[in-house]
């Protein structure tokens, strides 16, 4: 019999915490896939983040160090930089990458730190029960924004990747989804393709993937792929937004 | 044996190296130093003042309120240390710079052309630090002479020109300090 | 090896070198930026790594990065940085990382100012950050001690898998006094394969986390800390003890820069007959508790005097330690003014003759 499925070897063989339709699942596997596909497993280091993948580690067949809120770019620095030889990445929800660690990230991609960020952008808090995000977007009900976010009061949605781009060192940034099949084939090259510039030496890498939470949405599994279509897409367009090739040109 | 120093003058005028290499001579003598700098707000510019303890035992207390030996390199750090210098200490002036003379009679008062020296055999008054180096081993006599020179040799020794020039005025500066402190 | 006349914040970043550190991360502040300025240059020429981290917040939690990667490292500050470096403490003692902070404490609170002041001893001893917690602290009084202390100190926190705190002032950072960077050995760091995130190459994989979910492991990691610092108290307490082998009437207890000042005190006072010695801790935490008690109880110590820059932080240790068996006289200066020699001359002697010594 041919084995055409299975459970990637840098994952462990436990069942996960996360709700139904939930894709930080996906996004763990497309992460595990390609540490396998690199033959990195013996050399690589993740950092878990403060929210609903702070238990990543447990998921993960690999080194593992859990960071403070919003702190992984600092403290994946601090490890690349005295174990070069490590692959380092830090996987990051948007209330910690995006809010309370705006600095670390900004920080660690101008410094050019060797690390990969996989960046997962729901447009809300999930751990701490559905609060209103940077990412959340205009209009939408959340638990602190109950009439829906007033970009009057709050203001809008923060673009991390284009944001980012604005920083003049070298670096690789893209924007991939999660909602469909073939977005996530896309999103699997993407965090390839960002974990090769780090195994090449040449880059920071980030990799922001949009991504569902059916359960704080209070949408179904299938609907919140819609919603995140309909309403995430056209403010968070998919695509590269930077590559070291160009950079240097 | 505790001499306590305190040098004091216009930030530029070269006063936190001048106690540097004064503590850099004791220590080559062998014996305890501390080098505490005022350091602040009066780093960018005004007055910047420093004190070399030296002392034949462990330094206790860094912290001096009357040192024995005050250099003032001008009117504002004469102003604040005069009162200051321990009675039966000494006082150094740089008269170049304030024509000044203090009423007490409980302390040797030492005046000394810091910048002319400088100026005379340099042609600038750069090395008035030099000069007021050399006046102090001269008129205290806390350390000798060749122990002084020899930092300032080493000091400069990337550059024979400038040693040879501010071996002149640490000489110079020793002799009028010496001199002086017989009158 | 000569002794070089060195700027104690300048001691710091070599002494760090030679105790085999080759990582530093830090955020310039005033006054011990010099150790930033120093290891910027120094530590390139021996292979070493320096980051001008964008805070104090993300510079500790380099430290963090790079404790759990296995290797040496440490990072300095001062205390508004500190404060600001709470949150990787208590991480880095809650995943029992090994590293060395240092406190170059100025006075405060708020902005406060850049001199020299001894009022963060309860944020160090106390734990600056959340959660219950210790680093073990040591104050150097001297630019030598300060090198011997950051020497010992990697080997003390790799001994505990606990970070430690080289707590100094402005004035022990800026002064330039002899130092001797052979006078202790350094000692390498031990095995870190069993616990430092290096790859898990060939081995089971390693975490560094302080996560407990459930409640009763975690308290039995709350249990395990506080094992952790009983055995400090066992076996790591460091203090000085300055003339006090002829049955003193009076002792004084001052650490770091005040020490320096009680001791030019205590020999005036003893030429003039008053017998008066000096209890110095250097470990703050753990605190000399036993011995100090010891003292307390010798019919010849009518009392005890504290000398601290703060408006008494040590004092409630000193209290404590001693039971008030004798009464606990206390003097102060704050705001970044190191008492004087004189003033604190007039303390001890009217301390004397209230104890009635």
């Amino acid at each position: 019999m041919k084995t055409i499925f299975e459970r990637p070897d840098s994952m462990t063989e436990k069942v996960t915490h996360y709700c139904p339709g939930c894709t930080h699942g996906v996004a763990h596997r497309l992460v595990a896939e390609v540490v396998d596909e690199l033959g990195i497993k013996d050399r690589t280091v993740g950092f878990a983040p403060v929210g609903c993948s702070v238990l990543i580690y447990e998921y993960m067949d690999t080194d593992y160090q859990q960071a403070a809120h919003g702190r992984a770019p600092a403290c994946a620095t601090g490890t690349k930089r005295v174990r070069p030889d490590l692959m380092v990445y830090t996987y990051q929800g948007d209330g910690d990458l995006a809010s309370i660690g705006t600095a670390e990230i900004i920080h660690a991609a101008n410094r050019g730190e060797k690390i990969t960020v996989v960046f997962i952008n729901n447009a809300i808090y999930g751990m701490t029960g559905g609060q209103m995000a940077p990412t959340t977007m205009p209009g939408q009900r959340t638990t602190t924004s109950p009439m829906g976010r007033d970009t009057g009061s709050v203001g809008f949605p923060v673009r991390v990747s284009e944001m980012l781009s604005t920083l003049a060192t070298p670096m690789y940034v893209v924007r991939a989804s999660l909602h469909s099949p073939y977005n996530i084939i896309q999103a699997k090259k993407a965090v390839r393709k960002a974990f090769q510039y780090q195994l090449d030496g040449t880059c920071f890498s980030f990799v922001e993937l949009l991504s569902t939470c059916p359960t704080n949405w209070g949408i179904t599994p299938t609907g919140s792929n819609k919603w995140l279509e309909e309403n995430m897409l056209p403010y968070y367009p998919l695509g590269v937004f930077r590559t070291p090739e160009d950079d240097l040109k | 044996m505790l001499n306590e120093v305190t040098l004091a003058g216009f930030g530029g005028q070269g006063i936190m190296t001048t106690g540097k290499f004064l503590a850099e001579a004791a220590l080559g003598k062998d014996l305890e130093v501390a080098w505490v700098p005022s350091y602040g707000p009066e780093m960018r510019g005004g007055t910047a003042y420093c004190t070399v303890v030296v002392s034949d035992r462990p330094v206790g207390s860094p912290i001096v309120n009357n040192p024995n030996i005050i250099v003032a390199m001008n009117r504002p750090s004469y102003d604040k240390f005069e009162p200051m210098v321990k009675s039966g200490g000494l006082l150094l002036i740089n008269s170049s710079l304030m024509d000044v003379k203090s009423d007490r009679t409980d302390i040797i008062q030492v005046q000394i052309p810091c910048n002319q020296i400088s100026i005379d055999l340099s042609g600038t008054g750069r090395s008035a630090n030099i000069a007021v180096l050399g006046a102090l081993i001269g008129a205290s006599g806390i350390l000798p002479y060749e122990t002084i020179e020899e930092v300032v040799t080493r000091k400069f020794a990337k550059k024979p020109k400038v040693l040879d020039i501010n071996l002149k005025i640490l000489r110079k500066g020793y002799e009028l300090g010496v001199e002086a402190a017989k009158g | 090896m000569a002794k070089l006349l060195m700027k104690g914040a300048e001691a710091i970043g070599e002494a760090a070198i030679r105790a085999g550190c080759l990582a530093y991360f830090a955020y310039p502040i005033t006054p011990q930026s010099e150790v930033a300025e120093y290891l910027a240059k120094r530590l390139p020429e021996v292979g070493g790594t320096f980051v001008q981290a964008e805070s104090e917040v993300a510079a500790s939690q380099m430290v963090y990065g790079a404790a759990g990667a296995g290797v040496r490292v440490f990072t300095s500050s001062s205390s508004p940085g500190v404060s600001l470096m709470a949150e990787a403490m208590s991480y880095m003692s809650g995943s029992e990382l090994p590293a060395v902070f240092v406190n170059i404490v100025r006075a405060g609170p708020g902005l406060g100012g850049i001199l020299p002041s001894q009022s963060d001893y309860n944020q160090a001893t106390r734990g600056a950050g959340h959660g219950d917690y210790h680093f073990m602290i040591l104050a150097p009084a001297t630019v030598q001690e300060l090198v011997d202390w950051m020497i010992k100190a990697f080997p003390l926190s790799e001994k505990y898998m606990n970070p430690v705190m080289i707590m100094g002032d402005g004035l022990i950072a800026q002064m330039m006094e002899p130092v001797d960077f052979d006078s202790v050995k350094a000692e390498d760091i031990i095995e870190v394969e069993s616990w430092a995130t290096t790859g898990a190459k060939g081995r089971k994989r390693n975490l560094i986390n302080s996560l407990f979910l459930d409640p009763l492991k975690l308290e039995e990691f709350n249990h395990k800390l506080a094992a952790k610092y009983q055995r400090m108290a066992e076996e790591d307490v460091y203090y000085e003890k300055y003339l006090m082998d002829d049955e003193p009437a009076l002792i004084a207890v001052a650490y770091g820069t005040t020490a320096r000042i009680v001791k030019t005190a205590i020999d005036v006072l003893r030429a003039e007959g008053m017998k008066i010695g000096l209890f110095r801790p250097i470990s703050l935490f753990p605190f000399p508790k036993v011995e100090l008690r010891e003292e307390s109880a010798k019919d010849h110590v009518r009392g005890f005097s504290v000398v601290e820059m703060s408006n008494g932080q040590m004092l409630d240790d000193v209290k404590w330690a001693t039971l008030e068996r004798k009464p606990v006289g206390f003097f102060s200066r704050n705001g970044g003014i190191v008492p004087n020699p004189e003033e604190t001359i007039d303390f001890l002697r009217k301390e004397y003759e209230r104890t009635g010594a």
